[in-house]
């Protein structure tokens, strides 16, 4: 498949037509076949998990842990989406996430309370993905080298904030917000953030100049540059977006672990690259779609569910996700060329 | 060869030294009833002979390795009589073998070596005791024993096990007890020897059954994460053994979200949160297992002791022994006070 076409594509893949179809076609376009398909594994997982454990499955409690603990990598998944489909790549994500979790979580800042916290996270998240950019950018660096050198340095600086030591966070206002008490409507604040994210994400992908600028670059950026798109400001801006959404993640994780750690966010990058993949992100850019990703992560979130409420071990479960990750693409590609 | 070649030596010399005090029996006229161990005293605070020691550990990126570094660089403080020469912990095996070889170069008198991998970092463990340095080999052990001339570490089954019979006795005469284990990295063999202690020692109580068993990753973020798991698929059970206390910081923060408070916890290894825990009793942190990192003063002693040419105090050979493995004691309410200062952070 040669996505390299210069006209720009929506998150579908698919060259929007110059009239557009009605409403209800293009709700049906909109979810295709990719996105079916994804839908179908997840629905096979949920009546796995539904048939296994009936009790503890299918139950309100395990409904909100699922989606709880897919708050933090969804979050970072979301920023890496936007990378990915514009051609680049961000392997420092669980290392920033790391440092953004250990930075705020410092006694000194843990003096400045719940703001002082989430500021920090935030501004460790923006700082680091700037350093990115620009490196990427402006300093004319391959992405997977300058991220690469971020992974290393940001989890070294890390692992010298806590010299190895895991910082337990004493404020009651952050982690009271990891409690069942702070559930509204039966919604943990972690998803509320999660599906924030995945909204706002979703309407710049497919509804602003930005996120038509990002397909435009990732598709090819030489076409872009000559339609008049400022490609290295874009670029800088995209690593500045992964930074944000990893500043997040960390402030997240804060609450739901309530400690900063130098170990926070392992292999986090592998995960949001696979879930972007199979959500049918394209490696080489040009195409990416928010919803997919999302569906990625909960598909990842609902085995690790299934497989610890069955009490399989985690050699099983790392065999089985390789398993399903090769599955998932190839059923996507089967029912992508059928149709 | 030369290792050999050193141990002859030592052999012939001890069976010449052993020569000379027959004869010297033999041909005196006094009786000298004596224990020979009074010849060579056991290593005491006083000061003796300069010792200069070497130390080599891994990157303390874990609150264990960390206090283990704090260990040792304490203790080596306390004597006027010991160098600690300390190099940058690393848990690269190329490293670590490049900062041992600069230890050896700088002659050191006695090597104290936490490898980041024991099997890797044989070779150069062999190589010091071939320059004729002893070699401390702290906790993670080298392939064989010619690479160290002493071994001193955690017992790892003994975790297992002593977490075992204490939720063991814990829920003695309650039928149809049921326990869940939350274990550590399941690709490290210390994680497999503490399960099978821990299984071993459930053997002992017919009324107690295993339920299930999730490895996290010796980190807060996988223990929350795999405790939370737990608590869902167990709608109720009695106990939980849990490996490790830093794992355990995020384990009970699961648990507290969970709003769960009808088990009692074992954890593991010994960090001050959890000594504070079981000491404050408002929660379900019952006890911990120690893997005690004061293992790092201990071999500081022996090395010591070694460069010094003495025994250990309280022990009647005149030389350290070849290998100690140390006592996991369970520290729950009714001793915590006495192990608060080894607790790490």
């Amino acid at each position: 498949m040669t996505q390299h076409a210069s006209p720009p594509r929506d998150s579908t893949g698919k060259v929007p037509s110059a009239d557009g179809p009605p409403a209800w076609r293009g709700l049906i376009a909109r979810a295709d076949v990719r996105t079916l398909s994804l839908l179908g594994v997840l629905a096979a997982l949920i009546i796995i998990g539904g048939i296994t454990k009936p009790d503890q499955f299918l139950d309100t409690r395990n409904l909100q842990l699922v989606l709880t603990q897919a708050s933090v990598i969804g979050v970072v998944t979301v920023g890496m989406t936007f990378v990915i489909t514009s051609g680049g790549i961000d392997l420092s994500v669980g290392a920033i996430v790391a440092l953004a979790s250990v930075w705020a979580t410092t006694v000194a800042t843990q003096e400045y309370g719940f703001g002082g916290i989430l500021f920090t996270a935030v501004l460790v998240g923006v700082g680091c993905g700037l350093v990115n950019g620009l490196l990427i950018a402006y300093g004319g660096m391959v992405p997977f080298i300058a991220t690469l050198a971020m992974l290393a340095s940001a989890r070294g600086l890390a692992l010298q904030i806590t010299d190895g030591k895991t910082q337990i966070v004493t404020i009651p206002s952050v982690l009271d917000l990891g409690e069942r008490d702070a559930y509204v409507l039966g919604i943990p604040p972690l998803v509320m953030v999660f599906a924030v994210v995945t909204i706002i994400g979703w309407l710049v992908l497919n509804r602003t100049t930005f996120g038509r600028r990002t397909v435009a670059v990732g598709g090819n950026a030489e076409a872009a540059r000559l339609a008049g798109i400022d490609v290295r400001r874009q670029r800088l801006y995209l690593y500045l977006l992964s930074g944000l959404c990893c500043g997040i993640a960390a402030f997240l994780l804060i609450i739901l672990s309530g400690s900063g750690q130098n170990t926070n966010g392992n292999l986090y990058e592998l995960d949001a690259i696979a879930a972007a993949i199979i959500g049918g992100t394209l490696l080489s850019g040009g195409r990416g779609t928010i919803t997919g990703s999302v569906l990625g992560v909960l598909i990842f979130t609902t085995i690790t569910n299934i497989f610890a409420l069955n009490n399989l071990q985690s050699d099983v479960q790392q065999i089985a996700k390789g398993a399903i990750i090769v599955a998932a693409v190839l059923v996507q590609r089967r029912t992508a060329s059928t149709t | 060869m030369s290792r050999f070649t050193s141990r002859r030596g030592l052999l012939f010399g001890t069976a010449a030294v052993g020569a000379g005090a027959l004869l010297t029996g033999c041909t005196s006229n006094e009786s000298k009833d004596e224990p020979a161990a009074n010849d060579q005293p056991a290593a005491d605070d006083k000061p003796g002979k300069q010792v200069t020691i070497g130390f080599a550990g891994p990157q303390a990126d874990h609150g264990w390795l960390n206090a283990i570094n704090d260990n040792a660089k304490s203790r080596a403080k306390k004597y006027s009589d010991v160098t600690l020469e300390i190099t940058e912990g690393s848990n690269d095996t190329a490293a670590q073998i490049g900062q041992i070889e600069t230890l050896i170069n700088k002659k050191v008198d006695v090597l104290v070596v936490l490898p980041a991998d024991g099997k890797a970092l044989t070779q150069v463990g062999l190589k010091a005791m071939r320059a004729d340095i002893p070699v401390i080999n702290l906790d993670r052990i080298f392939n064989t024993p010619q690479a160290y001339r002493c071994w001193i570490g955690g017992d790892n089954y003994g975790m297992g096990l002593n977490a075992g019979h204490y939720i063991g006795e814990k829920l003695k005469g309650k039928s149809n007890a049921t326990v869940i284990e939350l274990a550590g990295l399941d690709n490290l063999e210390l994680t497999k020897q503490r399960t099978q202690g821990f299984d071993d020692a459930l053997k002992n109580y017919p009324n107690i059954k295993k339920v299930a068993r999730q490895a996290a990753e010796f980190t807060v973020e996988s223990g929350q994460a795999k405790m939370a798991q737990l608590l869902q698929a167990q709608s109720k059970f009695d106990a939980l053994w849990n490996h490790d206390d830093d794992q355990g910081v995020g384990a009970l923060r699961a648990i507290d979200q969970a709003g769960r408070d009808d088990f009692l916890m074992v954890g593991g290894a010994g960090a001050l949160s959890a000594f504070q825990a079981i000491k404050q009793d408002d929660g379900v942190l019952k006890a911990t297992v120690l893997y005690p990192p004061t293992m790092a003063a201990s071999a500081i002693d022996l090395a010591r002791a070694l460069g010094q040419g003495k025994g250990v105090g309280g022990m009647a050979e005149f030389e350290i022994p070849a290998s100690i493995t140390l006592y996991s004691a369970v520290v729950d309410k009714t001793n915590v006070d006495q192990y608060m200062s080894t607790g790490f952070k």
